[in-house]
């Protein structure tokens, strides 16, 4: 971070300082004027610390407030522990207790045990909450994006006029585009309130343009009546002013919903698309009921896990790099363990559906258990790499988050390459051949359990891949898979059994059926809707959407 | 009715050597169980204690379930992925009925039960109407599941689902009821189920005398239970329903109309479920939406693969087997359950097709072949199983 942002946030904490804990501060201390003054402010001294210890109810709240409008790194350590008790005072030296453990306050060098005549703080409700109010006002300045942002979005719930310079000083220095906004629309609200009947109009028309349900909450007040029959508004150009800004807002907001609905319908069908990609090969080419598919998926995010891992211990200057690694990874992964599965139990088992269903079923305990002996039980947690936090802002109530976009790029990418391969490779097109003749691929020299093989490992690779995708927008954990099987049969069965277009439009139709119906009632309801659905569908057309025609009588 | 027709009726059911069997069977179950636990002191070497009637009463629950599901998919080839929602709803319809039994006992001493109070409701919703009844349980139990299955039959084999795709409709439909008995809306205690019952019909259900009437009555429910599914399946009907699992097209071409055969057994073995369920949750204190995952449905159809398909004693054989070893397991090497539950699943279907009892069926034809008596093999097979040991290698043929 650079050294001017850095000062410029030490001025931003020390005027938020004096207008979080309500204190004098603010209109006693000359303005801080040049981003210079602030390092001088920074050194803590002992005396300082010993008033936080033993001084009274208002030396302790300057104290507090001094120390965050000093900036120093240790405010917020030292803050904290006062609030735990272990800020202690041992005679003109402030120390820090921990568990026997003496440091000084301030070096942090270690010191011996404490005499008898330490005095430790007394912390009653009031000190505590104004400990609490300072420590979030750090969070305000920190150089998170995230702690920024929940500063920002605490603010906009509610902000008070004697934050005005503060939200001002923020809205010179913010970069990011979303808090600059939150700040931006603080600041109108703050002007909505002012005596300034032009500053007012200039503050509506500014919600209108760039404001979103905030600013909607700020200007519905002005255009209702009050119970007594009067405008709580009594000037009537203000009211038609804000009327136009609520309509105006009224209509983004809706198309804010109407693209996020799309979006999130998009994401769900992208995400159940690469899910149910895998299966579509197995299953749908090669007709193996391959119950254990969402432990290949497990078994990818766990890959896509094992090279995070990696990235973070050896290469951590590297770590955004990670994907590059783990997409091949989990695909080869996944894929060996696929082929292993088909030599050793699946190739004995084809042409019986039902008893692929339950050997494969078999194999799907085993692996979730093997991965909870060898990772452990809980959830672990894959860290996005930086690029895909985040999102694109397009209207103040639609962030599309990086992670979803390039999912979605992602599955394309993935189901376009399945298509290559099988349209336009030497393999593909054995693997075609021998499901739609196996005997007759067999006669001329195809090697038929070769390419079950191969097949088979191309499915489960592209549920490593699949399963790559999801640790990058949810909980990795040994029964991830569970989560996705009866999804992944739904969409291929809807889609028809051996077709590609099938998957995608079925994929694409559930996960926007799915967001439609959650929007109207509910995620559970929306869900079970759907699967009645594909169970009635499914009835009046037990071949799927798109089935290839034949005429074989037990299909 | 006289003397002559049943007996022609018990031979037509069962062989003397299995009529054997049932009556050591029952000897147990109504003699030794009841005198081991109620009669002889805790410190005798016969005490039986609660734990092993509770677990017998249990693994005597999932046995008819496992009779169930033989009946569909060992007989009429039908595998069902549903039958732990059947099993799910019998045990809600009693559990229901129990809830109305604590009466003002609960937490908060009210009429309604505990999680309704919990969740604010003023009074019952629509579906507990006459839930304190046990005539209106007994009805529930036998009706919810009986209609459903026969709703769902229905529309499915008249537009001929059948095979993988009954099986995964079946599953889809038990997740979605599982995901809507999770919801506190849906009025079955969400997440937590049932639990905490304190009486049945009058009676403490934490009594040894109420929970051997209980496993009593299970016990006597399963013998019916085998004694009728026999009869179904060496009726005509049964024989049809076989046909139908080894080659369904012919069956049609030959002029029957397989759908009625198809409904008649998914509704049957459903209800029978629905039974299980019912006498399952008095003995285990507890009914959640867990017992409706789809792994639960999978797990059905293990024991009876393990057990040997096709075979009636099979699917009850399997049922004890497989939930022993699964007691067992879960207390000595509880992170070793689930390796053992896949290998069953894996070894099972790779090199145990016609189960255990087909496994033993099959050695003691050979045993008889080898001691140069070929009629006693034929005998050893056809006392046990009447026509069923050439249906299942038929089977095995087909699906090979």
């Amino acid at each position: 971070m650079s050294v001017f942002k850095h000062c410029c946030l030490m001025l931003l904490m020390a005027v938020a300082a004096s207008a979080w804990t309500g204190a004098s501060v603010a209109a006693d201390a000359p303005a801080p004027a040049a981003p210079a003054v602030a390092p001088a402010a920074a050194a803590i001294a002992h005396e300082q610390l010993i008033k936080l210890v033993s001084g009274d109810g208002d030396e302790k709240l300057a104290v507090i407030n001094a120390l965050v409008v000093s900036g120093d790194p240790l405010a917020g350590r030292l803050l904290k522990a006062l609030a735990e008790g272990q800020l202690q005072a041992a005679g003109s030296r402030a120390v820090i207790v921990v568990d026997d453990k003496v440091v000084d306050a301030i070096t942090a060098e270690a010191l011996p045990a404490l005499a008898a005549d330490h005095e430790e703080p007394i912390i009653n409700n009031r000190l505590r909450r104004e400990i609490d109010g300072a420590l979030a006002t750090l969070d305000l300045v920190s150089p998170l994006r995230a702690a920024r942002l929940k500063a920002a979005r605490a603010l906009a719930e509610g902000a008070d006029e004697a934050m005005q310079p503060l939200v001002a000083k923020a809205l010179a220095t913010e970069q990011d585009p979303e808090v600059h906004g939150l700040l931006e629309e603080i600041a109108a609200g703050m002007a909505l309130r002012s005596d300034d009947r032009t500053v007012r109009l200039a503050a509506i028309a500014k919600l209108g343009e760039a404001g979103g349900a905030n600013a909607k909450k700020l200007l519905l007040p002005l255009t209702v009546k009050s119970p007594d029959g009067t405008w709580t508004e009594t000037d009537d150009m203000l009211r038609a002013a804000a009327g136009r800004s609520l309509r105006l807002i009224d209509g983004r907001l809706a198309w804010g919903e109407r693209m996020g609905l799309l979006f999130a319908g998009i994401s769900l069908g992208s995400v159940l698309l690469i899910a149910a990609l895998g299966l579509a090969i197995t299953y749908g080419l090669m007709g193996v009921i391959n119950m254990a598919h969402g432990e290949l998926i497990m078994i990818g995010a766990y890959a896509t896990y094992v090279m995070q891992s990696f990235f973070k211990v050896h290469l951590s200057s590297y770590f955004d790099w990670y994907p590059l690694l783990a997409v091949p990874f989990s695909f080869i992964v996944a894929a060996a363990v696929g082929m292993v599965l088909e030599r050793l139990v699946i190739r004995f088992l084809y042409g019986r559906p039902l008893e692929t269903l339950l050997a494969t079923w078999g194999i799907s305990l085993v692996l979730i258990q093997v991965v909870r002996t060898l990772f452990g039980a809980q959830n672990v947690t894959v860290e996005n790499p930086a690029f895909m936090s985040g999102g694109v802002s397009l209207l103040t109530n639609l962030v599309l988050p990086w992670n979803r976009i390039v999912i979605i790029v992602f599955a394309f990418v993935v189901l376009g390459s399945v298509a290559l391969v099988l349209t336009r490779t030497r393999m593909g097109l054995f693997v075609r051949a021998v499901t739609q003749n196996r005997s007759m691929a067999s006669c001329v020299g195809v090697a038929t359990a070769r390419i079950d093989t191969w097949a088979f490992g191309l499915g489960c690779g592209i549920a490593g891949l699949a399963g790559c995708a999801l640790s990058q927008i949810g909980n990795v954990g040994p029964e991830l898979g569970q989560g996705y099987i009866v999804d992944s049969f739904m969409v291929v069965v809807l889609g028809g059994v051996g077709q590609l277009a099938g998957t995608v439009y079925a994929a694409m139709g559930l996960g926007f059926a799915n967001k439609l119906l959650e929007a109207w009632s509910g995620a559970v309801l929306a869900k079970i809707a759907v699967l009645i659905f594909i169970i009635v569908f499914i009835q009046r057309r037990p071949q799927g959407m798109f089935a290839l025609k034949g005429r074989a009588l037990d299909a | 009715m006289n003397g002559r027709q049943t007996s022609t009726l018990a031979r037509r059911i069962y062989g003397p050597r299995a009529w054997a069997t049932l009556g050591l069977f029952a000897l147990v179950v109504f003699v030794v169980f009841p005198v081991c636990n109620l009669l002889a002191a805790d410190t005798s070497p016969l005490h039986l204690s609660a734990y092993w009637v509770a677990l017998a009463g249990k693994i005597m629950c999932y046995a008819i379930v496992a009779l169930a599901m033989d009946l569909i998919w060992g007989y009429a080839g039908i595998l069902s992925l549903g039958h732990g929602l059947f099993f799910a709803l019998g045990g809600y319809a009693m559990g229901m009925y129990l809830m109305r039994q604590i009466g003002r006992e609960g937490q908060y001493k009210s009429d309604l039960p505990d999680f309704m109070v919990f969740l604010d409701w003023k009074s019952l919703p629509w579906h507990w109407w006459n839930s304190d009844q046990f005539w209106w349980a007994a009805v529930l139990i036998v009706a919810v599941p009986g209609v459903l299955a026969f709703v769902f039959g229905f529309f499915a084999f008249r537009s001929r689902i059948r095979g993988v795709y009954f099986s995964i409709i079946t599953q889809a439909l038990t997740y979605a009821a599982m995901l809507l008995f999770f919801r506190n809306e849906t009025g079955f205690g969400g997440n937590n189920g049932f639990t905490d019952f304190k009486r049945l019909l009058g009676f403490e259900i934490t009594l040894p005398s109420t929970r051997m009437a209980l496993f009593v009555i299970t016990g006597a429910t399963l013998i019916v239970s085998l004694l009728v599914a026999r009869y179904i399946v060496t009726s005509k009907a049964g024989r049809v329903l076989q046909a139908i699992r080894d080659a369904e097209q012919r069956v049609m071409f030959c002029g029957y109309d397989t759908r009625h055969y198809k409904l008649f057994i998914w509704t049957f073995s459903a209800v029978l479920c629905g039974i299980a369920g019912a006498l399952y949750v008095p003995q285990v204190g507890i009914i959640n939406p867990g017992e409706m995952s789809p792994a639960n449905s999978i797990e059905i159809a293990i024991w009876v693969a393990v057990g040997g398909r096709g075979t009636l004693a099979g699917a009850i054989v399997g049922a004890i087997l497989v939930n022993g070893a699964k007691s067992f397991f879960t207390q000595a090497f509880p992170e070793y359950w689930l390796y053992v539950l896949g290998l069953i699943f894996i070894l099972v279907t790779l090199y145990l097709p016609q189960g255990v009892v087909g496994l033993l069926r099959s050695l003691q034809a050979r045993g008889a072949q080898t001691r140069g008596t070929p009629s006693g093999a034929m005998q050893a097979a056809g006392t046990q199983s009447g026509g069923t040991q050439s249906n299942s290698s038929k089977l095995s043929e087909r699906q090979a």
